[in-house]
């Protein structure tokens, strides 16, 4: 399939118009030892074609449809409901760009503002931009912030914060000077019970450090009691960032009441399916304190010269086409339409959907809580759980959840990937799909599995 | 079109716009779960029925110039037609209803995608390695400069500059700043190219790159790259290419042929995943042999059981820079588009995306200035200086082109133009519609001459006029408030 429509006859009165002979000779600047290689390429296919092999491609994976699945660990199976994706197809918001001419872009800027409202309503927080790649990039560019801001260069992350999110920030840091050290702020009793232990974390923060770093829920699912840490890093003048999941956040107090210098998360989960984990959308929302150092783009309200209201890219001279080499970020291209199907969904769930929605993952979790688990297993900590907890097994995951496969269940998040010593343990998470049939289908298949 | 207010004005107590399944109805509260400070007792959300959050969002679409609209010749951005069959493809359950900690097994279909578009590209851009992990260009600048970063540093000779032409994209000096370089400028010669001289008496030991972008943003092929490429070598220097630009090379050139060491696509602008209004992306990044080993991870590895896995096993990596495998939705959508052109496909592109620029270039630069009158590749700056002479500025052609039912070209970009006009109008503009644009952007030449107040009005025919953008950064009003 061409998506050209210039035919034969056009290109040769357009050649006859410039005065070139004939296509080659307008790549004339090509070194000629290396002009016009013969791609090997597999065959034009018509969209019919390409249709039927992509379904192809889409049926050597077993998707999350044809199964029960308690994966989570960041990033969750919610049900978004149809009209979202019916207005994401509005080419008028896909085929349009970044809105650099606001007279013609005032719908993606609009809806750039009401996220930026959503954001800021969210997490309790005066400031957020329009998004960035997805939370862990989010949180990579928090640290930058932060170290810019103290002129420190020592960074303290929780072990409980999302590993991935750990790595990505680990990366950008690197060339930075500075140095991202993991707190392990957990343990293991000799039952097999995960508890809590933010002592480390506390006795850790000194008058170097720039940043501390914790998620709410941790990744394994608790609330941890925060206070100390939130004021002993207070008290050095370093900044709190906290990692929150949206959804949740329908229920839980904000990442501001709780002190938080800069809130991130990640976004996917309320904008469409897990799409295999890409692409997804970071929030990023701090205090109005740190405005002018927010990375990416950012959406503001003025008026246009008869005094009608309108919407345009504002405080623009942070980021790199203005500030080059003294820009704190190069983000340019963010991941706006990921970020408009949250703000959609967002505005349909309102203050009274998003809590009913987070309470549905909430109450199907502690359902499973407080259900009877077959013999060998065990809900694994005592902390406060939301939405998703470890569960200790009697064999090891890997293998617990290559037998629950054969029964189209996915278990949960093998922990022993990222803690050896946690090898026998999985991550199950709730949603409004995993309710009371999914929990006793896991319970019904479990004791077959540990054998 | 009327003022549409934020969504929050909309709101009426009880409202909600979706329906989901009931609670379980034990007689328990949420504190009876969660401990009660830990619940948030006010969330200030807007409460809006489904039909009316439908219009709000169809009405502000409605307020959008997208390409499905009419031409929009954004320079450097490749706003090209985005076929419709890709978002079917990006949108089917098999691929879109996938987790990504999901086992290796249940996901073969994902990574043999993943694996059969990176050999493509691969092919068609003439580099051994790639990672399709950036979410972005910039975030594929990033990781190229990182690479480097990591190679150097090995090899026990690290670096602490980067040079970049004066006509880069702003992006290429602040990605040299996140990897800890310092950046310094080269000014192009008089022919629009780098200059070459510069180059030679800035290389030294210090110099860890070159950034090149290829052609350049005056839209013109570096001609002599490949000499740049033989000047960083010999000092023991990389180049790093910024191939926003792509578009004008398929089949027509391998960036790799060229002795550049590591380069990134961006997979929005030359394979037409849509720009989504400013994102998601994909920025698929090419290395060099001698640069692979340093690539992100996670990467997909042929299993060698069967199949594909996917491993984090590569010692030198730079680590992980995305969640789990890159933005996997423009990927699908990417793959689609070069399965349906292949080889032939792929070099027409270039072919008629570089006559179309052409075609612009001698139909207006008796109206407008041309810098270098030269032949272009996919795109074609202009300079507004001899508007400029009439109080016209190339701010107000770009304003005033809208009332004609185009989008503006980029402007005052590159910075080494004065008033530029960058255009690009990509493969999939019809001659007519190329007509078009040139009489409306003639209209305005010769109107300016005569009438200019009437650019300096424009746009006329929008919801709004030009906003006070001054007052917007003075005084930020960056999030919804309940007036007082």
């Amino acid at each position: 399939m061409s998506y050209v429509p210039n035919t034969a006859r056009d290109q040769r009165l357009m050649l006859e118009a410039i005065g070139a002979p004939d296509l080659d000779s307008l790549f004339a600047d090509i070194p000629a030892g290396v002009r016009d290689p013969e791609l090997d390429l597999p065959p034009a296919l018509s969209e019919m074609d390409v249709v039927d092999h992509l379904q192809d491609l889409a049926n050597r994976n077993r998707d999350l449809t044809q199964q029960i699945s308690f994966l989570g660990g960041g990033w969750y199976d919610h049900y978004v409901p149809a009209f979202v994706d019916q207005l994401l197809l509005r080419s008028e918001y896909y085929t349009a760009y970044t809105p650099y001419q606001p007279e013609v872009s005032q719908g993606t800027l609009q809806t750039i503002y009401e996220f930026q409202s959503f954001i800021c309503d969210l997490t309790g927080l005066d400031v957020a931009n329009a998004s960035m790649y997805d939370g862990g990039s989010a949180l990579a560019e928090a640290m930058a912030l932060a170290l810019n801001v103290t002129r420190r260069s020592r960074v303290l992350v929780a072990d409980t914060v999302d590993p991935n999110y750990r790595r990505i920030a680990e990366t950008y840091l690197e060339p930075l000077d500075a140095s991202c050290e993991v707190v392990r702020n957990w343990n293991l009793a000799a039952g097999g019970a995960l508890g809590e232990d933010m002592r480390p974390f506390t006795v850790a923060i000194d008058e170097t450090t720039a940043c501390v770093v914790i998620q709410r829920p941790n990744f394994f699912g608790w609330l941890e009691d925060v206070g100390e840490v939130v004021a002993a890093a207070h008290a050095a003048g370093a900044l709190v960032i906290v990692v929150a999941d949206p959804v949740t956040l329908g229920v839980l107090r904000p990442p501001g009441e709780i002190c938080a210098d800069i809130a991130v998360g990640e976004l996917r989960h309320l904008a469409g399916p897990p799409s295999f984990g890409g692409p997804g959308a970071g929030y990023f929302a701090t205090t109005s304190e740190h405005v002018r150092r927010v990375p990416g783009r950012i959406v503001g309200r003025t008026t246009d010269g008869q005094g009608r209201p309108g919407y345009v890219l504002t405080l623009q001279t942070r980021e790199q086409h203005i500030r080059r080499e003294r820009a704190s970020s190069n983000i340019c291209t963010n991941e706006a339409l990921i970020a408009l199907a949250a703000t959609i969904h967002l505005a349909g769930l309102g203050r009274n959907g998003l809590r009913h929605l987070a309470e549905l993952s909430i109450r199907h979790a502690h359902a499973a809580i407080e259900s009877e688990w077959p013999t060998g297993y065990a809900v694994a900590t005592e902390r406060p759980l939301v939405r998703e907890f470890p569960v200790h097994c009697p064999a090891p995951a890997v293998e617990i959840n290559a037998q629950l496969r054969e029964q189209d269940i996915i278990g949960g998040l093998d922990l022993g990937n990222e803690w050896p010593e946690l090898s026998d343990y999985l991550l199950c998470a709730f949603t409004e799909k995993t309710g009371p049939a999914a929990i006793a289908a896991l319970h019904e298949a479990l004791p077959a599995a540990a054998r | 079109m009327t003022d549409q207010p934020p969504i929050y004005e909309l709101s009426s107590p009880g409202r909600v716009g979706v329906d989901l399944p009931a609670l379980p109805a034990d007689g328990r509260d949420l504190t009876d779960l969660l401990p009660a400070d830990e619940v948030r007792t006010d969330l200030p959300l807007p409460e809006v029925s489904q039909i009316d959050v439908v219009r709000h969002y169809v009405r502000l679409s409605q307020k959008n110039f997208s390409i499905d609209t009419d031409m929009y010749p954004l320079g450097s951005c490749t706003m090209k037609y985005n076929p419709k069959v890709n978002e079917l493809t990006g949108r089917l359950p098999g691929l879109a209803a996938v987790h990504p900690l999901q086992a290796d097994s249940q996901v073969q279909g994902c990574l043999e995608l993943l694996t059969r578009l990176e050999e493509m590209i691969s092919e068609i851009a003439g580099f051994p390695a790639v990672t399709l992990q950036p979410a972005a260009g910039a975030q594929g600048e990033f990781v190229g400069m990182m690479l480097i970063r990591a190679h150097q540093l090995r090899k026990n000779a690290p670096r602490t500059k980067v040079l970049i032409p004066a006509s880069a994209h702003g992006t290429n000096p602040a990605t040299a700043s996140m990897c800890g370089y310092e950046s310094s400028a080269i000014p192009n010669g008089a022919d629009g190219e780098i200059d070459i001289d510069a180059v030679r008496d800035a290389m030294g030991p210090d110099i860890a790159a070159v950034m090149m972008t290829v052609p350049n943003t005056l839209g013109l092929f570096e001609s002599r790259i490949q000499e740049v490429c033989d000047l960083a070598h010999a000092a023991g220097a990389l180049v790093y290419c910024d191939g926003a630009n792509m578009n004008a090379m398929l089949g027509r050139v391998r960036p790799g042929d060229l002795g550049i060491d590591v380069m990134h696509l961006n997979l929005h602008k030359t394979f037409s995943t849509p720009h989504g209004g400013g994102g998601p992306g994909a920025g698929a990044l090419c290395a060099s042999d001698e640069l692979a080993p340093y690539l992100p991870v996670p990467r997909v590895v042929a299993d060698p059981a069967g199949g594909f896995a996917r491993s984090t096993d590569f010692p030198h990596s730079i680590g992980r820079i995305q969640g789990h495998m890159g933005n996997f939705g423009n990927l699908v959508r990417a793959y689609t588009y070069i399965r349906s052109l292949g080889a032939e496909g792929l070099r027409e592109i270039s072919d008629i995306a570089v006559l179309n620029a052409n075609y612009l270039r001698v139909k207006l630069r008796d109206v407008y200035d041309l810098p270098h009158d030269r032949v272009c590749m996919h795109e074609v700056v202009f300079s507004g200086r001899r508007q400029k002479a009439h109080g016209v500025r190339t701010l107000d052609i770009a304003k005033r082109l809208i009332d004609f039912g185009f989008h503006p070209p980029t402007v005052y970009f590159p910075l080494i133009v004065e008033e530029a006009l960058m255009i690009e109008p990509t493969e999939t503009e019809s001659r007519e519609t190329l007509d078009r644009f040139i009489a409306a952007m003639r209209a305005i030449a010769a109107e300016v001459e005569t009438d200019p107040q009437r650019s300096l009005d424009a746009p006329l025919s929008t919801p709004v006029g030009r906003l006070d953008e001054a007052t917007a950064a003075r005084k930020p009003d960056l999030r919804y408030r309940p007036p007082e």
